[in-house]
């Protein structure tokens, strides 16, 4: 209940500004329309029961008090809800920080055979980065987690790193973001792009993502804009493809 | 032919280093709309192959020289004393990136970005961090090519001694361990987890490849890299690159490409020099040979001679170009990451080069070790092999 709790508050709170400023986000965000259809997702929409899992490191997660409820799975399930009256949304977050692709991996059956979910997404590629791990192994890691995913009746949504100006010269993603957008490709899943879109908040100036702060201000908006821009994904995702009688897979 | 003809240098040679060593500036610098021009973006190579082949061309025409007329101790230990500044090298760039990384670790803090702080870590226990940076098994980002250079280089004098007596042996040899290399999957472990980047026991097989073409090997293929077909495969391949590349970009286009193909093909592998980055290297150098003659007056021109100067001083301007990204960087992080600073930053970095570069020469120039300045073919202290 603490989700809806939050979700009041934030009504109850925020004014015409904040929510114009909302909106923004959403618009400097560009298009994030999926390339490719959810057809379980559409499924599970049409039997009224929809159930998500989110596998990921420490930026699917935030800390400090508040947390969980204002990460992005926690306002991806509440926009989900109000998207689609009358279909139980249910999202659950496995995060570890510094877990990289080929652990997760490793859960998924784990994962999936807990949350049974109709829609994975699989926010990876930052620890890989940071740990150095070999980008082919990596690349393995995410086409057998498709497989697992895909066995299980279930889609998937890669979600890449974040975009951390302050640190990019520092830690090398390219490899990893790229193997990322690949396999997507090749295996017709979709990715959230999530470096693309916080580049370009950084850059029309709707987040400052190089400021220094101790609050989870910017953290808790941004994370926010994700969660909106993510359930957006997930419902044109379901429109794209119809549910499996209608024959896609 | 074994040797070149003395004072025989190949501008192009540094023609194509210098431009290399550019674009290498360039793609080190993230998030920079100027490397959209670079190579890597239109096909399966990129300026690293440019860079290894160039610098087996030039180490085995310098010391190549050096072993014959000096005797291999000579040149063996000229080598090792140029593998050792390269070290030096790599270690000055490793405490500047340090330095850089230690600033932004205390003037940073977002709770946003919990997750990539964890690049930091290493600052935690520097007790074996910077050990293991001078075993060269902790490399930081885009700090990788050194340390490929230096192994390359360490391993050069007794491949050099064989390439100079039976150089199709060596290369066999070379191209044997290439092969062992990617079906056994060798490689050096790395600090704190994973292999080597840029795997030696793969990488040496370009730069030895390069070394054989500069003992006569060109002059043997020669007949083969001029003849009108190897230009109609090379421009046949350059293409089917351009698509493959362009599907990894635009969704739908994957299709076209027939699954026994990708099977085949992927992984395009740059840690193991994948074979179609070899064929696609070749192939860009094939045509390059057919189209820049080495007696193209161009060569002479003053709008090449920028490119030309910063490859004759390749170490230098190497890790001045390293420098230089971090720098580029750190002024779009500090000041604007909008794209006229992204353009003014790579202008300038190149700038900065250039003016390095012939700062060099002047240096050079006025303790007489030009190429000019002397007779005869260029010093080992000038090309140096170069990086």
């Amino acid at each position: 209940m603490k989700p809806i709790v939050v979700a009041l508050l934030c009504l109850l709170t925020g004014s015409a500004a904040v929510a114009k400023e909302g909106n923004e986000c959403i618009t400097a965000a560009g298009s994030t329309s999926p390339d490719f259809g959810l057809p379980h997702v559409a499924q599970a929409i049409a039997k009224k029961k929809l159930n998500i899992a989110v596998v990921g490191s420490a930026s699917s997660e935030l800390s400090g008090p508040a947390g969980t409820n204002i990460a992005y799975p926690t306002r991806l399930e509440e926009t989900l809800r109000s998207l689609l009256p009358g279909v139980a949304v249910k999202v659950t977050t496995y995060a570890r920080p510094r877990e990289v692709a080929s652990e997760m991996e490793a859960k998924l059956p784990r994962i999936i055979s807990e949350a049974k979910p109709a829609l994975v997404i699989w926010q990876t590629g930052t620890a890989d980065a940071i740990r150095g791990i070999d980008p082919e192994e990596f690349r393995v890691s995410l086409d057998d987690g498709v497989d697992k995913i895909r066995a299980a009746d279930a889609d998937v949504v890669f979600m890449n790193m974040q975009y951390s100006p302050r640190t990019e010269a520092m830690l090398a993603v390219t490899a990893y973001a790229d193997a990322m957008r690949i396999i997507a490709l090749k295996r017709e899943a979709v990715l959230f792009d999530r470096f693309t879109i916080m580049k370009r908040w950084n850059e029309s100036g709707v987040f400052d993502l190089y400021g220094a702060t101790r609050t989870t201000n910017v953290a808790e908006r941004v994370h926010d804009c994700l969660g909106r821009l993510l359930a957006d994904v997930v419902v044109t995702g379901a429109k794209l493809a119809p549910p499996a009688d209608k024959g896609t897979q | 032919m074994l040797l070149p003809k003395p004072g025989e240098r190949d501008l192009r040679l540094d023609l194509f280093r210098g431009l290399a060593l550019w674009l290498i500036f360039l793609d080190h610098i993230p998030s920079n709309i100027v490397n959209w021009v670079t190579i890597r973006n239109y096909g399966f190579s990129d300026a690293t192959e440019i860079f290894v082949f160039i610098s087996g061309y030039t180490a085995a025409f310098v010391y190549g020289r050096a072993m014959r007329e000096h005797g291999t101790l000579v040149a063996g230990a000229r080598i090792l004393k140029r593998t050792w500044q390269v070290y030096v090298a790599h270690i000055f760039l490793f405490a500047i990136y340090t330095a850089e990384i230690s600033y932004v670790a205390h003037s940073f803090e977002n709770p946003l970005y919990g997750e990539e702080m964890g690049i930091f870590d290493f600052l935690q226990q520097p007790d074996i961090t910077l050990a293991q940076a001078m075993l060269l098994k902790f490399k930081p980002a885009n700090m990788d090519v050194l340390p490929l250079y230096i192994v390359l280089l360490a391993g050069f004098p007794p491949m050099l001694w064989l390439l100079l007596r039976l150089p199709a042996v060596a290369l066999g040899a070379s191209a044997l361990l290439y092969a062992l290399t990617l079906y056994f999957e060798w490689n050096i472990p790395a600090y704190p987890a994973g292999n080597w980047v840029f795997n030696p026991f793969a990488w040496q097989m370009l730069f030895v490849f390069g070394a054989w073409c500069a003992l006569g090997g060109a002059k043997k293929l020669s007949v083969v890299i001029l003849s009108p077909i190897t230009a109609a495969l090379a421009i046949l391949f350059l293409v089917f690159a351009f698509f493959i590349v362009l599907t990894w970009y635009i969704p739908g286009l994957d299709a076209l490409v027939p699954r026994r193909l990708e099977e085949w093909m992927y992984p395009i592998d740059k840690t193991n020099l994948g074979p179609l980055r070899v064929a696609h290297f070749l192939s860009l150098a094939v045509l390059t040979v057919r189209m820049v003659p080495s007696d193209w007056p161009w060569l002479r021109s003053l709008w090449l001679r920028p490119a030309i100067l910063c490859g004759q001083h390749s170490l230098e301007i190497f890790c001045l170009g390293v420098f230089l990204s971090f720098a580029a960087h750190f002024a779009m992080v500090e000041i604007n990451p909008g794209v006229s600073m992204q353009v003014g930053t790579s202008l300038l970095g190149i700038l900065l080069m250039i003016a390095t570069a012939s700062l060099i020469s002047w240096y050079k120039r006025i303790e007489g070790r030009s190429p000019r300045s002397r007779p005869g073919p260029p010093g080992a202290t000038l090309v140096g092999g170069g990086v």
